[in-house]
């Protein structure tokens, strides 16, 4: 069987994992003059680790297609950017702890729902293997 | 595993801050220090902090996520007080003291500032723990 039985949830556990590196980076530099906010934008980068993986494969109907290779691994190496900032300080800090707070907290609870989907995938393949027992 | 890299970058910023809160306290302890000679009186004092490694490396992923660090500690260049208290122990020949340029509410706010920061980094820290532990449990429950 060719499916992973975990969907696009491995890869977004690490990029979740990526993005949580990066956030607490931010928060960390609050106060460091100079320093400019960073993040990655996660629905690009999940889109690009879709479509960049051996999960899309293109099919050969025929015994003389070329077989297309299927890519390098996961595409896990998303576009890192600054952060427009909503108010830039003086002295040329932009990150706003909020608003990193924010994205922290919210990135914190997809990598918890990413978790429990798998957890509950494993159940549900456990269950199935005992036959219900 | 890079969620263990959080606990350095949490940790890194904590270091920071409490040395922040360090000279904060000092500045506060030495507010009201005097002296005779006007180059012997205590300054206020404040950290630079910088990020490690020095912003403005190349923008990707690997490189820069290693937390912030303390640069160096600058003494502040505003203007000292002068005072005429002969009967000070310090007074000089002429009678007059000069007292440190800690500015009492300024302190006051850099130590909120400080603690807020800390915290948030103690937060951080907490979640991403929580974090590993479930992940760490995967398939258990």
């Amino acid at each position: 069987m060719d499916i992973d039985p975990f969907g696009n949830h491995a890869k977004a556990l690490a990029l979740r994992t990526q993005r949580n590196e990066l956030l607490a980076n931010n928060l960390a530099n609050a106060d460091t003059p100079g320093y400019k906010a960073r993040d990655i934008d996660f629905r690009a980068a999940m889109r690009a680790a879709e479509t960049g993986g051996g999960t899309l494969r293109m099919a050969t109907t025929d015994v003389q297609h070329i077989p297309a290779s299927p890519g390098r691994a996961p595409g896990l190496d998303p576009a890192v950017a600054y952060r427009v900032p909503l108010q830039p300080s003086v002295d040329g800090n932009t990150v706003e702890a909020d608003v990193e707070q924010a994205n922290y907290a919210e990135n914190v609870v997809g990598y918890q729902a990413s978790l429990m989907f798998i957890n509950r995938k494993i159940r549900g393949l456990t269950l199935a293997i005992r036959g219900g027992n | 595993m890079s969620l263990n890299k959080v606990f350095g970058i949490a940790g890194s910023a904590m270091a920071a801050q409490s040395t922040r809160l360090n000279t904060t306290a000092s500045n506060l302890a030495n507010a009201d220090s005097a002296s005779g000679d006007a180059t012997k009186v205590y300054r206020a004092r404040q950290p630079v902090f910088q990020s490690v490694p020095d912003f403005g490396a190349a923008l990707d992923n690997e490189s820069a996520n290693f937390g912030v660090r303390v640069r160096g500690i600058v003494e502040s260049q505003a203007p000292l007080t002068q005072r005429y208290q002969p009967q000070h122990p310090e007074a000089d020949e002429n009678g007059n003291v000069y007292v440190s340029n800690v500015n009492t509410v300024e302190e006051m706010v850099n130590m909120l500032s400080a603690s807020r920061s800390y915290q948030s980094s103690v937060e951080i820290m907490t979640t991403t723990r929580d974090l590993l532990a479930q992940t760490l449990r995967m398939g258990e429950g």
